[in-house]
């Protein structure tokens, strides 16, 4: 049976297993699979993702079927690439892991399916190094995948042939950039490219690449399962599909849920996670992981949608969101925040690797009572600089997110920080 | 070919054939030498639990790069260890959904029971403490990974019984978030 409301998560098992081939395919399992390399072109596939409106579940929400339209189709295209970017590594986001652990054969299915969509022969699952449980869990679906005929030669009976390689990455949250992502894979220091060219046109070994998010592709398979009328149905308003939604934090039942998109805010922290713990208040929440703007209490009916979140002055980036206590001061927790952007920071831009140890000195002195005035003009400063347009990635403009809005929206709990003026006679 | 200068600069008391035959099988994996060098240099840490210098000179001869050009790979990436290490490393979460719920108690407590500051590793040779970023599993804040083991829902008080746990060895339990 295919669980036709919670798609993504139907096949994951409550003993904690990965589960097994046979166990995917008895929900329906590698049947989009047969159906794209058996009925379809490579075109078809790309068009029912593209009508099916899946946005890059990464961070961006850049429509994944556009993204693949991208890539040249003409034989003389040569080699290409299909990458899962598995390397998830944004502070309070926990839901690739869960995928890759629980139903392996659902991110498998989808990296065949997409690599048949741009005709890619080889893919590669860039996976963070700390992952040893996925990386485990994957190897043995790789292995069971290729001896069922779903990977290698002549898939599903067709001419098609993908070779699926796991690579075990080695640390440094910048390989989450697409680009530096495919300098780490050639085996160099992962420092992002220019763009463009982009990836599609020149990416893993100046090839034309494709690069998605793990979530991304396991939606992937049963939008060719059961078309993208289905798909668009399932979510509640503007955006399609459902989503791994998570929050932690001082909430009751801190955790992970697939609901549809558009589920409000309100209902995921109130509903899922029980609301605030015994003696705590929301005072805030970063709605997608770290390189978010703040919400705050009063955006809670906002849907969990691209756009909406985005005209609220924030991103709905991983949708795993951190929430915010009355109890946490949110200077210490930019602080936090902005130290890992900084050791993060590949160092390959002035920006980035100058602006976050310049920041993360600027809120030590400012929490150890030792700021200045000019302090909070001087961060505001600082995030125009290492905004959007003057770096070389997303890293440095990300850091300046909950910065930016934690200085607009918690401006008092800042300025508390600051010495007492002196009287001047 | 890559496969003849085994022979000249990768001499068997440098690196084992068995670290050559797991280098060799990531090298299948990849158009062209170099891009291995990552996977190759877990291959000799594996074995190792660091890179020494000899190991990683002669992983470049392998690889047809210059020590120099693989080190600076090397030295990237907080997961190659260029130093030695303890048997067993422990990676404690200080990212923001850890660090909120006590991650910072959670280190003090690990670092004595240890005896040793982040970034040290115990004079027996048993334990090195690093700091690391996000594990991804925040709804289970605050973790800590040792060896290859992820613990959820550590409090300064269980820092012990996770340590007498590393001690004898339990096998990895599941990771079930």
């Amino acid at each position: 049976m295919n669980d036709t409301r919670t798609p993504l998560t139907q096949n994951v098992r409550a003993d904690g297993a990965a589960a097994t081939l046979e166990e995917y395919c008895r929900t329906g399992g590698y049947r989009g699979l047969a159906r794209a390399v058996r009925e379809l072109t490579p075109q078809a596939v790309q068009q029912e993702v593209k009508d099916a409106g899946l946005r890059g579940r990464g961070g961006a929400g850049f429509p994944a079927g556009v993204k693949w339209g991208l890539v040249p189709m003409d034989v003389a295209a040569g080699q290409k690439y299909l990458v899962v970017n598995a390397d998830e590594m944004e502070p309070g986001t926990f839901k690739d892991r869960y995928l890759m652990e629980r139903d392996p054969h659902q991110l498998i299915e989808g990296v065949a399916i997409a690599a048949y969509a741009i005709q890619a022969s080889v893919a590669y699952i860039f996976l963070r190094g700390e992952y040893h449980l996925a990386a485990e869990r994957l190897r043995r679906a790789i292995r069971d995948a290729e001896q069922g005929g779903y990977l290698g030669r002549d898939i599903g009976g067709s001419t098609f042939a993908l070779d699926v390689h796991l690579h075990s990455s080695a640390g440094r949250y910048i390989c989450g950039e697409e680009t530096a992502l495919l300098n780490s894979l050639e085996g160099k220091r992962a420092t992002p490219r220019a763009k463009p060219p982009f990836p599609q046109i020149s990416g893993l070994w100046g090839r034309p690449t494709v690069v998605n998010n793990v979530e991304t592709l396991c939606n992937v398979p049963h939008i060719l399962r059961n078309g993208s009328s289905w798909y668009r149905a399932l979510g509640k308003g503007a955006d399609a599909g459902t989503k791994l939604f998570g929050a932690s934090g001082r909430v009751r039942r801190p955790g992970l849920w697939e609901l549809p998109m558009g589920t409000s805010i309100r209902e995921i922290i109130e509903d899922h996670a029980g609301g605030m713990r015994e003696g705590y208040r929301l005072r805030g929440l970063l709605p997608g992981g770290a390189s978010t703007d703040f919400l705050l209490p009063e955006h809670l009916d906002l849907p969990m949608e691209f756009d909406a979140i985005a005209r609220a002055g924030s991103r709905m980036g991983t949708g795993t969101m951190i929430v915010l206590d009355d109890r946490t001061c949110p200077v210490q927790m930019v602080l936090n925040l902005e130290r890992f952007f900084a050791q993060e920071s590949c160092g390959w831009c002035t920006p980035c690797r100058d602006g976050l140890p310049w920041t993360v000195r600027i809120l030590e002195d400012l929490v150890a009572g030792r700021g200045r005035p000019e302090d909070l003009m001087q961060l505001e400063r600082l995030c125009r600089m290492m905004g959007p347009g003057n770096t070389f990635c997303a890293l440095a403009p990300g850091a300046a997110e909950p910065l930016q809005s934690a200085l607009a929206y918690f401006r008092d709990d800042f300025e508390r920080y600051l010495p007492r003026q002196t009287e001047v006679a | 070919m890559w496969t003849a200068k085994l022979h000249m600069d990768a001499p068997d008391d440098v690196l084992t054939a068995q670290e050559i035959a797991e280098i060799r099988q990531e090298l299948a994996h990849y158009p062209n030498q170099s891009a291995a060098s990552i996977e190759a240099l877990k291959v000799i840490q594996k074995h190792r639990g660091w890179v020494p210098d000899a190991s990683l000179k002669a992983v470049a001869a392998l690889l047809d790069m210059s020590p120099e050009a693989l080190d600076s790979v090397a030295t990237f990436y907080n997961l190659i260890f260029r130093r030695p290490v303890g048997r067993t490393v422990i990676l404690c979460c200080n990212s923001v959904s850890c660090w909120m719920l006590g991650a910072d108690l959670v280190g003090e407590k690990l670092s004595e029971h240890l005896g040793i500051g982040f970034g040290q590793t115990s004079p027996d040779g048993a334990y090195t403490l690093l700091p690391i970023v996000c594990l991804g599993a925040c709804d289970h804040a605050p973790v800590v990974m040792v060896g290859e083991r992820l613990h959820h829902d550590v409090a300064p008080d269980t820092v012990a019984a996770l340590l007498a746990e590393a001690e004898t060895g339990a096998e990895p339990a599941e990771s079930t978030s």
